[in-house]
């Protein structure tokens, strides 16, 4: 039987997360919110998602999969639906993005018992928000060269080092933060901690602020901070191990919780409805051959993202369990710059008018998204690099290292 | 757009159409590894097409091809075919591409697809033929080599109880091995579908002095060739050939998904062997790069093809605008392969005795075929943003 024929109770429940969503839809955000969670950066705005994701934990959309022990729902394939009945829905993202789908599932693969029950409730409700800290100033694509020391000292662990582009990192509570405990193995040398960040000593939270203009994420400086061991996920030495799989998750190449909407329009209808609307040497830029072939390029690529998706579920139309998977994070995010790349070229003219210019076409989201896609591209590994990874795990091309 | 694809589906591909899928894939390996291909149809240096001579191709293996039953897999089980669902079909004509079988399958199916739209008794009979392995082709598309169903290839007038066709039809695929072709002609203000036999009285078939090597395309001149009654298909086609038009850029699309398919392995396998500066060529990301974005371009053309199979099996309203975008990647995934696939393989890849040839042009002429990327986006507008001006 295919497995994405739903069982009844699957189907029961997915009956009942569309109904829940489409009664309980939160009213109109207090400012604009962001395009996705990693850019959230005012109060207003966090308390506004934290709710959110409370009440979406609250009525069973999230954590659904998870063991009744660690807070969740207990169930066996729930979470994909309430995934895609969050994304139908058209509601605001969950903003606990690093708990929910990089601590939760890494610390249930690798956590103690006690650390489980700790820290997974958390992740889930979002009451406690996550943030990570894997890159450095010396340590991005080579990801295993931090400099981060932890050493120990009885009971505890004293971190000493200086962490970048942390998101989320000015709201977090914790962080699952990679360290050097060890400078005589590259790989064997590092270990992975559950870190207090929120008023801890020793820690200090700056904002950077992004491409845009607008603050975006922060770095994150350790000066004798204070660690217990207790907050050690998983053995010294073995955190290269440990991050690997919180990437397996960040990368999306594995299924965890949900991210709900965002974009309430289909980005290509938007594209078309900019092209109508704007003029261009006298004619209508829905009128232009060559706009019209650009429009119906990503229009494609839109559509083959969600057969992909689809495809990527029936096994006898997959050369490779991880082929479809792997692409997904290179594609989205190629797809999302591509597609603001055409609407800022349709736009023309006044494309370059920003978010404060009365005048500027859709409030300046062009420009904006435009230049925010470079966090997607980049961020959780840089398409170079995803390109590495399906060259050697799914082509089994010759590794770069 | 958006709605019908928010429930998991799985395209309809089940369990019976795996196993074909994968029959035919075991019958091919063994059928026609890549050395029997390239004796097959690269032999000769210099191909020379004669008059009339029929383009290289295996009699005893399409024998066999007959006895699977694969004539027939787009005839319904009332006419003695198969009635494979257009998804398990293009699950084996992927694997005809892949393994670039030269034979009269693919235009076979298509004929079959459009006589299926137009239905009757005319329909049927030739139906029934092919069930039993007669094979056909279409001769639908006239001199300017128009893309389109509405612009048949023939005139037709009518004489009694007969009726004429003059004219040429033109881009015919495998005309010398079709047994029937299944003409589109105008017909005053309708455009009529016969079937002509081969051999017809006043029907001169000139052989195309094509580059794929996998197959011979024809023009053929209609010198006053009479039809009665019991040839034509249809007097209003015009709605069959319509409707069939999807079914048949999936065919082309689904040859493509298998020929781009083939292509990205054997380079894989080549950069992963080949060694220069004391290293797999395949180390280099230059290499690397570019094979995993012509993978991921071969996967979306392929999830694209079985969503719109899927659709035209439903009867769906999106059918053609899914198969547009499907043929639209395939053809721009197989171009990109193509090229890819004869550069990293360096001075060989440019070589008659380097088998990438034989699918790069057989890709090249499928990019075309019922138009490329470039026209499907032109029609595909026209529906998502509507007609210019
Ligand atoms: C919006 C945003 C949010 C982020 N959030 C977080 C966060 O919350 N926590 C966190 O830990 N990190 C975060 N990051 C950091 C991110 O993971 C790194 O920026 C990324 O891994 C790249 O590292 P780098 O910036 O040091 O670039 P570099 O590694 O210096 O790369 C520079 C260029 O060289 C290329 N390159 C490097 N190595 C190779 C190679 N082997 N092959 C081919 N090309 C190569 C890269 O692709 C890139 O184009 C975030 C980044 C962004 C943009």
């Amino acid at each position: 039987m295919s497995k994405a024929v739903l069982t009844p109770e699957q189907q029961e429940f997915q009956e009942y997360a569309r109904r829940w969503l489409a009664e309980n839809a939160p009213p109109p955000p207090p400012e604009r919110l962001p395009i996705t969670a990693i850019e959230v950066m005012t109060v207003g705005q966090r308390d506004y998602l934290q709710a959110w994701q409370r009440k979406c934990y609250d009525a069973g959309l999230v954590g659904a999969d998870y063991p009744t022990e660690y807070g969740g729902g207990g169930h066996e394939g729930f979470q994909r639906i309430a995934n895609m009945e969050l994304g139908r829905a058209k509601v605001p993202f969950l903003i606990n993005i690093v708990g929910l789908n990089m601590a939760a599932p890494t610390i249930l693969v690798h956590g103690t018992e006690a650390q489980k029950e700790k820290f997974i409730p958390g992740c889930l409700s979002g009451d406690e928000i996550w943030c990570q800290g894997f890159s450095e100033p010396g340590a991005g694509s080579d990801m295993a060269n931090q400099q981060t020391s932890a050493v120990p000292d009885g009971d505890d662990w004293i971190v000493n080092g200086h962490k970048v582009w942390t998101s989320l990192g000015h709201f977090a509570k914790w962080m699952i933060l990679i360290t050097r405990t060890s400078k005589d193995h590259k790989y064997d040398g590092l270990t992975y901690f559950l870190c207090p960040i929120e008023g801890h000593d020793g820690v200090t939270v700056r904002p950077l602020v992004k491409i845009t203009g607008e603050a975006g994420f922060n770095e994150v400086f350790f000066e004798d901070a204070r660690v217990p061991d207790a907050y050690r996920l998983d053995d010294v030495g073995k955190g290269w191990t440990v991050a690997m799989t919180t990437l397996t998750y960040e990368r999306g190449a594995a299924e965890s919780a949900g991210s709900g909407g965002g974009e309430s329009v289909h980005p290509t209808q938007r594209l078309i409805e900019l092209a109508r609307d704007t003029w261009r040497d006298g004619e209508c830029a829905a009128d232009d051959p060559v706009t019209r072939d650009a429009i119906m390029q990503r229009a494609i690529v839109a559509e083959g993202m969600r057969q992909n998706g689809r495809r990527a579920r029936v096994e006898a139309l997959c050369d490779h369990p991880m082929r479809l998977p792997l692409q997904q994070k290179l594609t989205s995010s190629e797809f999302v710059q591509d597609n603001a790349r055409v609407g800022v070229d349709i736009a023309g003219a006044k494309s370059t008018l920003y978010k404060l210019d009365e005048r500027a076409p859709s409030k300046g989201y062009w420009p904006l998204a435009y230049m925010n896609s470079y966090g997607h591209t980049i961020a959780a590994g840089t398409n170079e690099i995803q390109r590495n990874i399906l060259g050697e795990r799914v082509l089994g091309l010759p590794k770069s290292k | 757009m958006a709605e019908k694809n928010a429930a998991p589906k799985d395209f309809g591909f089940g369990e019976d159409e795996a196993m074909l899928r994968d029959l035919a894939r075991k019958f091919l390996d063994e059928q026609l590894p890549v050395e029997t291909l390239r004796r097959l149809v690269a032999e000769a240096p210099e191909p020379i097409y004669d008059e009339g001579e029929r383009a290289r191709w295996d009699e005893a293996l399409w024998k066999e091809i007959v006895e699977l039953g694969w004539t027939g897999l787009a005839v319904g089980e009332e006419e003695g075919g198969a009635g494979i669902s257009l998804v398990g079909i293009a699950g084996v004509v992927e694997e005809v591409g892949r393994h670039a079988l030269p034979s009269p399958l693919i235009p076979t199916l298509s004929a079959s697809l459009v006589l299926r739209e137009a239905g009757g008794p005319v329909a049927r009979t030739i139906l029934e033929r092919i069930a039993q392995g007669a094979t056909a082709s279409l001769a639908i598309t006239g001199e300017r080599g128009s893309w389109d169903p509405d612009a048949p290839a023939l005139e037709a007038r009518e004489d009694g109880d007969t009726i004429v066709l003059d004219g040429m039809a033109c881009f015919v695929q495998d005309a010398f091995k079709a047994d029937v072709l299944i003409a589109s002609a105008r017909l005053g203000g309708d455009v009529v579908l016969c079937a002509v036999e081969a051999g017809a009285a006043g029907l001169t078939i000139d052989a195309d002095h094509i580059h794929d090597l996998t197959r011979d395309q024809a023009t053929l001149r209609f010198d006053g060739v009479r039809v009665g009654g019991d040839a034509v298909v249809s007097r209003e086609a015009l709605g069959a050939l319509r409707k069939a038009w999807p079914g048949l850029l999936v065919l082309v699309t689904a040859d493509l998904c298998g020929t781009s398919e083939w292509q990205l392995q054997t380079t894989v396998e080549y950069a992963r062997q080949r060694t220069q500066f004391d290293r797999q060529i395949g180390f280099f990301q230059a290499v690397k790069h570019p094979l995993v974005d012509a993978m991921v371009e071969i996967d979306r053309a392929k999830s694209l093809l079985y969503h719109a199979a899927c659709e035209i099996d439903r009867g769906s309203e999106e059918a053609e605008t899914a198969a547009r975008m499907a043929k639209s990647a395939a053809s721009d995934a197989g171009a990109f392969i193509s090229d890819r696939s004869v550069q990293l393989h360096g001075g060989i890849g440019f070589t008659w005795e380097c088998d990438v040839h034989i699918y790069f042009k057989r890709s090249l002429h499928n990019q075309v075929l019922f138009g490329d990327g470039v026209h499907q986006r032109k029609k595909l507008a026209e529906t998502l943003i509507g007609p210019i001006g």
